[in-house]
């Protein structure tokens, strides 16, 4: 095992380098591309920590996402604070947020907590139509600042970001923690039972998730300059984010990640299809999840453990 | 006299709400299935009811026809292409099959919103009324096609009770929800109450795409919207209670209504969605649940 992860290690260090490098031969198109896809794969990391480990179904990862991002959105554009407060507050409001989810999360099971997921996804976006006065409403808000205008530069924050999630979120599930969450996930009594506080992980298990979810969702809006609903709550985004998810295989993390830059790449690639792209895109993710229910990186993990 | 229009106006959308809740509830309480593609199969039966008797010139009622046997059609698309594989892979552990199939439904509900688009547009179409004219009702001018609605949706629930109730095929849908294995034992084969609790559910959405088309009108874009209200109607009633359903689809209809008429119009889904989290606080199980 300490050899395959060691494999790992240098499979994935390679990755790094080579994408680290990528701006010096790829278009600022391409670039901006990419950039959006790290976010959206740190989405799709802290989605599998709750799903994959802790074995909520969340529909609505954009619930964190959205918090995040509109939160830091509405302190930058109406008070002027700086990007760093906006996005430490924007994180924490996000995390705010998970513990709401978390309440119901603890007393509910399966369909019911993933419809109060979906409702409270579209709660907000109500809330946001609503108050249009601050928050823009549905034509969304501009943010004055961003991180950087120079698309390398922009891609560099996005790649270093992801690398650190994906660092933190994967050793979080390979340790203790990680071995706990998944117990209580596939059978909470038995980890109860074993005298491990289910519902003190759970619940930190959601705050994990919010941190990282609301801190990528602040990042893109610095990024892209703009916050709307469209962008970072619309129920289709989270769809997409499971998509990714799934695609690239539940319980991997770093499947989760590379499934969600599959997923915006293989988009811009269909981009000729017209509207047929997202037809293809959902019949390939169908595909998958009849034919390898493990996801991509989830299959070659087996095969290269049965060997 | 705004009363009665809320009265008459609740009343019409709240027995569709309930025709397309009760398919998905039957679904769910036989073969454990929460199907997010529901929407979809709405959406199909609407879109070509009205390809069918506009654009192909079949008249009115070949086209309601034609648009619920397409619904029918896509809800065996949708158990043959999506459910059943999923139900039978090997590969999917047994405990993860209800995640399976809602992550698996719901992409095969994009690939129809999507689909559908493409092939027609994503403009909504509205179905023509099946009657003309108005009626009077209490001093509140009411199309006749809006009671029409509600007269067959409630015809087509009746319909649902009597077959579920009366037939030995329905009591052994009803076994088959409250005890697979049991029903097994007796000698019924669950794969062929599966196809027939498919059958019925596909021909209850067709009918409710079609007349939500007739008087809302029905776009593409509603596909998720639909498939959300159906869910949050079968939750509050509790899950596989059509009693429940129909109730809980009354109480949302009306709220509705209420809040688009009493208060603001952009308010409208608001206050069912705080019940919805309300009850599901409260009473997970729903106002009428088992479990």
């Amino acid at each position: 095992m300490s050899f395959f992860r060691s494999r790992l290690f240098w499979i994935a260090a390679v990755i790094v380098v080579i994408a680290a490098l990528l701006p010096f031969w790829l278009s600022a198109y391409l670039l901006g591309i990419l950039t959006a896809a790290y976010y959206f794969g740190v989405f799709a990391m802290a989605w599998d920590l709750l799903f994959g480990f802790a074995g909520e179904v969340n529909f609505g990862p954009t619930f964190l996402i959205g918090l995040g991002a509109y939160t830091a959105a509405i302190l930058n554009a109406n008070y002027g604070l700086p990007i760093l407060v906006c996005v430490i507050a924007g994180a924490f409001s996000a995390v705010v947020g998970g513990i709401l989810l978390a309440v119901p999360a603890l007393r509910l099971r399966g369909p019911y907590f993933g419809l109060v997921t979906l409702v409270a996804v579209l709660l907000l976006q109500n809330c946001i139509v609503i108050f249009a006065g601050i928050t823009g409403g549905e034509i969304g808000m501009t943010v004055p600042d961003v991180l950087s205008i120079d698309a390398d530069v922009n891609y560099w924050y996005a790649l270093a970001f992801l690398v650190l999630c994906a660092a933190l979120l994967y050793g979080l599930s390979r340790s203790a923690v990680g071995l706990i969450l998944q117990a209580s996930g596939q059978d909470a009594v038995g980890a109860a039972a074993l005298g491990f506080n289910v519902t003190k992980h759970k619940i930190a298990a959601f705050c994990v998730s919010a941190l990282f979810s609301g801190t990528a969702g602040a990042m893109l809006i610095f990024y892209m300059g703009t916050a709307s609903i469209n962008t970072v709550i619309d129920v289709s985004i989270a769809v997409q984010i499971i998509i990714a998810a799934v695609l690239g295989g539940r319980r991997t993390i770093l499947g989760a990640a590379l499934g969600a830059v599959f997923l915006i790449v293989a988009n811009e690639f269909l981009r000729p299809l017209g509207q047929l792209n997202t037809f293809v895109v959902s019949a390939v993710a169908l595909a998958v999840i009849l034919f390898f229910p493990d996801g991509l990186i989830g299959y070659a993990l087996h095969r290269s453990e049965r060997e | 006299m705004r009363a009665v229009q809320v009265l008459v106006d609740g009343f019409a959308i709240s027995s569709l709400y309930g025709l397309a809740a009760v398919g998905f509830t039957l679904i769910f309480g036989v073969s454990g299935v929460l199907n997010l593609a529901h929407g979809g199969i709405m959406v199909v039966a609407a879109i070509v009811a009205w390809a069918a008797a506009g654009e192909y010139g079949l008249g009115t009622y070949a086209g309601a026809l034609i648009g619920v046997a397409a619904g029918l059609i896509t809800a065996y698309a949708t158990y043959l292409v999506v459910v059943r594989p999923i139900q039978r892979s090997r590969a999917i552990r047994p405990e993860e099959t209800e995640i399976f199939v809602l992550t698996g439904t719901l992409l095969w509900g994009i690939m129809i919103q999507v689909g559908m688009a493409y092939l027609f547009s994503d403009n909504p179409v509205t179905v023509r009324p099946l009657v003309a004219g108005v009626v009077n009702i209490f001093g509140v001018r009411t199309p006749t096609n809006k009671i029409l609605i509600a007269v067959i949706a409630w015809a087509v629930i009746g319909l649902l009770w009597l077959l579920v109730n009366r037939t030995r095929t329905g009591k052994a849908l009803l076994g088959a929800s409250m005890n697979p294995r049991g029903i097994t034992l007796l000698g019924y084969e669950l794969t062929q109450l599966y196809l027939i609790a498919w059958t019925i559910y596909g021909i209850l959405a067709g009918i409710a795409g079609v007349l939500l088309a007739s008087f809302l009108g029905v776009g593409t874009n509603n596909t998720g919207q639909l498939t959300a209200s159906a869910f949050s109607i079968v939750v509050l009633g509790g899950l596989g209670s059509v009693s429940g359903s129909l109730i809980a689809a009354y109480v949302v209809g009306y709220l509705e209504t209420m809040t688009a008429y009493l208060i603001a119009p952009t308010l409208r889904p608001i206050p069912a969605l705080i019940l919805l989290v309300l009850v599901v606080y409260v009473r997970p199980q729903g106002l009428l649940g088992r479990r």
